[in-house]
């Protein structure tokens, strides 16, 4: 039985269609494993091996992959959101509570988009407090470390962008005090106020820019720079596994 | 031979540009020019030329309504109707620290933030922080068919009471 479906999952592999979207072929020699990796478009982000250390729990307590574990579950369950959620001023709040009360699973995922929301914030700072500790962010990691901050600086403002969108008044004035803190800015504040809500008040067209941001451009953003995030770490050489053992010489 | 040909120019000519410097510099150019144009119209388009926000000159109505040293506070406009002996003034119910709606507590007679704790006394002026000014008084007058009328977006400076 095992051998039957072993030959079954063979042919597959040798079969053309499968030959011309996995070129590296059949095989189980480090190269074949090699090429597989480097050729695939999303795989190719990582390196086609790692130290045995890295991979270890304590190494890096798996923050960075939880962190975009979260990232996952939030656009995953955002997507769905989306299409009960209308951002406009009288709909946006009975949406959010329609989705409570009375889309099937709607109060499920809404809860689940913001607990993972609240974990990813707590996971970017574990993750950099841990790169910060072990000293990770040293060279030749120094420019992963600033992409690491923008991606800090992304995820913030996600979650920001997002907390205007129930339309509730913890929302309305959250938003309100935050843009007041925006025209502190000295010279253009009002003009970056009013660039932010598209208006001198929280109001429509404030909600619109907000859920624009938090559904398009901070998401698109996030994905360019973890990819670039992702990337950097293979070309600098790897996670880090801390440093090389050196030898104690005694007299 | 294309070498001889160079090497036979004068040296002075150094200080003229080259045909590929020319059209570096042009495209540079271009590109920045063409920037300069996408901020300037990306600016102009993020900046909405017609707001539908509600006026800010607000109908009170009529002052009977208001009792005698009373402070109202009507939440959906966020100004305050305050009737003294005097007569009437109207004030600015948006506290000057981030922008939070205060409330009148009429037990301790004061006005306060929900936000961060800001105190004022009914006439506006601070009583403690955060908040960095008192509260504005604003612009009120009657209306010709006798309602008190408040231009929410013009503070003034000369505290005058409206007298009915």
């Amino acid at each position: 039985m095992a051998n039957a479906l072993n030959h079954l999952v063979e042919q597959v592999r040798e079969n053309r269609v499968w030959r011309s979207i996995f070129r590296s072929g059949t095989g189980e020699s480090n190269l074949h494993r090699a090429l597989f990796v480097q050729q695939n478009v999303f795989l190719h982000l990582f390196s086609v091996k790692a130290r045995k250390r890295t991979l270890e729990f304590s190494a890096t307590w798996y923050l960075g992959a939880l962190t975009f574990g979260t990232f996952l579950i939030l656009v995953i369950t955002g997507i769905l959101l989306m299409l009960y959620y209308h951002p406009s001023v009288p709909q946006a709040y009975a949406d959010m509570k329609d989705l409570q009360f009375v889309v099937s699973s709607g109060v499920f995922l809404r809860n689940l988009h913001r607990w993972s929301a609240h974990a990813m914030v707590f996971l970017v700072f574990a993750h950099m407090f841990k790169v910060f500790y072990r000293g990770a962010y040293r060279p030749p990691r120094e420019f992963n470390w600033v992409i690491g901050v923008v991606l800090l600086l992304v995820t913030l403002l996600l979650s920001y962008t997002g907390y205007l969108l129930p339309w509730d008044q913890l929302a309305y004035w959250a938003v309100t005090v935050g843009s007041n803190i925006a025209s502190a800015v000295p010279v253009m504040g009002s003009k970056i106020r009013f660039l932010m809500l598209g208006g001198t008040a929280v109001n429509a067209n404030a909600l619109l820019r907000f859920y624009v941001l938090h559904c398009v451009i901070l998401p698109f953003a996030a994905v360019l720079f973890i990819a670039v995030h992702f990337w950097r770490i293979r070309k600098d050489g790897g996670i880090y596994a801390g440093e090389p053992a050196t030898e104690v010489k005694s007299e | 031979m294309s070498d001889d040909a160079k090497a036979t120019i004068p040296p002075d000519s150094a200080a003229e540009m080259s045909r590929r410097n020319f059209f570096i510099k042009m495209g540079v150019g271009s590109v920045a020019v063409a920037a300069l144009g996408t901020a300037a119209f990306s600016y102009q388009y993020l900046s909405p030329n017609v707001l539908y926000e509600p006026s800010p000159i607000v109908d009170a109505g009529k002052p009977d309504h208001y009792p005698p040293d009373s402070v109202t506070l009507d939440p959906v406009t966020a100004i305050y109707v305050v009737r003294t002996a005097e007569g009437f003034f109207a004030l600015s119910a948006i506290c000057t620290h981030l922008g939070c709606m205060t409330a009148y507590k009429p037990e301790l007679g004061i006005i306060a933030c929900p936000c961060h704790g800001s105190k004022f006394k009914t006439d506006g002026v601070k009583i403690e922080g955060p908040a960095p000014r008192p509260l504005p008084w604003l612009r009120m007058w009657l209306s010709d068919d006798g309602n008190l009328m408040v231009d929410r977006s013009s503070a003034v400076a000369i505290k005058q009471l409206v007298r009915v």
